[in-house]
């Protein structure tokens, strides 16, 4: 068992396909949260499978997407600065700041650096004890505790020129923000796997319930993503709204807890804006007080930022599942991933990239 | 972002700070951190999102949702439905 292929099966992808297509009398609209079952959705042309009755509506899980304007640009205002090695994943560096981006700073001569992990910008920092070493930690409860065990790691190292700029967010909070929303349309949720894996599901009950929608744990492969997608319809069908799981071999209801425990040492909950959506409360993560030091805002003196928004980009709306890219009138002409205007069309998780590289949509 | 990536642990090292090991992905073999997976042991799957084991995955519970899968032809001619792919109920 490698846990990849198995869940690929065309057969097996058949009979569950064949079942949703007999259970499904009424049109639903589903969204599925993360950005990276978006993509695997668009890649798998799982969408085209499915009955016209069924629309799947694509979330704001895509951190990349999300981080706002005002951080990207300190970002950029941080890795301009000398003795600074600015380390971040390498989703970032085309994403738009008001003027310039992370790619075109590095072009220029700043040291931006793409790292697979934040520990591996520890090590970094370690390497070059004359510079200081900033991360870009950006992410939802999946990469919380990695960003977390940076900060330990370079706590239990002792250095001393080691900091994140934190753009941590929840899915929770978004959920509610989307669910309690006048133009909202999702009437059930695929829940994102990963992050499940770390939180559990035990928060989703009190959201199923207060919105009257169903909610399933799903994961990325074809076969987790249409057992999660059945599972719904079924729901939805039989009028019910209840947590369900459909990605049993990594997630259980309590999540895993030592994970939990690295979050909350470092991190505590903090109100968060969320790019093209706004301001949320409580839907992010801070450094707790006592990694002060840790906390890149604290440690570099920014000029005040002003930021400055593309006016025909409709990112926000495309995250909120209100509107799809193809009723974007930059949609692939103005805006592709090799000149982006907004986050979406950048980030491998964007939804605006996934209908751009995976063109066989339905068109609206 | 959240893309992780299921591998099998190859060895446990406890000299770093932190618990840390190498994982094989299909022949490629990378250092990730094992801190939030203490109980985990070598032959295991893990799944991995930057450099970080995020949980170990359960066989047990990857071969009764294929099982539930693959009777879904059984269950279809029944024509009875039941909730048999919610593996965790």
């Amino acid at each position: 068992m490698r846990y990849l292929e198995e869940f690929r099966d065309a057969d097996l992808v058949q009979k569950v396909l064949s079942r949703i297509h007999n259970t499904v009398k009424n049109p639903w609209v589903i969204m599925e949260v993360c950005g990276g079952q978006t993509h695997s959705i668009m890649q798998n042309g799982i969408d085209q499978l499915l009955p016209d009755n069924i629309e799947l509506v694509h979330g704001p899980g895509c951190p990349v997407c999300v981080t706002p304007l005002e951080l990207i640009d300190k970002a950029l205002a941080i890795a301009s600065l000398p003795g600074v090695i600015f380390c971040s994943f390498g989703d970032m560096l085309r994403v738009p700041g008001s003027s310039t981006d992370l790619l075109k700073l590095r072009s220029q001569g700043a040291q931006v650096k793409i790292v697979y992990s934040p520990l591996d910008a520890v090590r970094i920092a370690q390497q070059n004890p004359d510079k200081q070493v900033v991360f870009f930690a950006i992410g939802f409860e999946t990469t919380a505790p990695v960003n977390a065990s940076s900060v330990l790691y370079a706590n239990k190292l002792g250095l001393q020129n080691f900091s994140l700029l934190v753009s941590q967010v929840t899915v929770p909070a978004a959920m509610h923000a989307i669910l309690g929303s006048t133009d909202n349309r999702v009437q059930g949720f695929l829940a994102a796997g990963h992050v499940c894996t770390i939180m559990g599901y035990h928060q989703y009950h009190a959201i199923s319930k207060r919105y009257g929608v169903p909610i399933v744990v799903t994961g990325f492969e074809p076969l987790d993503l249409l057992q999660g997608i059945l599972m719904a319809v079924v729901q939805l069908e039989n009028g019910s709204s209840q947590v369900e799981n459909a990605y049993s071999r990594l997630v259980n209801e309590a999540g895993n807890i030592p994970a939990q425990k690295m979050l909350n040492d470092v991190f505590e909950p903090c109100d968060r804006n969320w790019r093209g959506i706004g301001m949320i409360p409580a839907s992010g993560l801070c450094l707790r007080k006592k990694f002060a030091r840790f906390n890149a805002e604290e440690h570099f003196e920014l000029a005040d930022i002003t930021t400055k928004e593309s006016e025909i980009c409709i990112a926000g709306h495309i995250l909120k599942g209100i509107k799809k890219p193809t009723q974007c009138p930059a949609f692939g002409s103005l805006c592709t991933p090799q000149h982006p205007l907004g986050a979406t069309m950048v980030s491998s998780e964007g939804t605006c990239a996934a209908y751009f590289r995976y063109a066989s949509v339905k068109q609206e | 972002m959240c893309l992780a990536v299921p591998g099998k642990v190859v060895e446990i090292s406890e000299k770093e700070p932190i618990l840390m090991g190498k994982i094989d992905f299909d022949g490629v073999i990378r250092e990730v951190c094992l801190e939030a997976v203490p109980e985990v042991k070598l032959g295991d799957y893990v799944i991995v999102h930057a450099g970080f084991a995020l949980n170990v995955l359960s066989e047990q519970e990857a071969q009764e949702s294929l099982q539930a899968f693959r009777e879904l032809d059984e269950i279809e001619n029944n024509l009875t439905y039941n909730t048999d792919l919610d593996s965790d109920s």
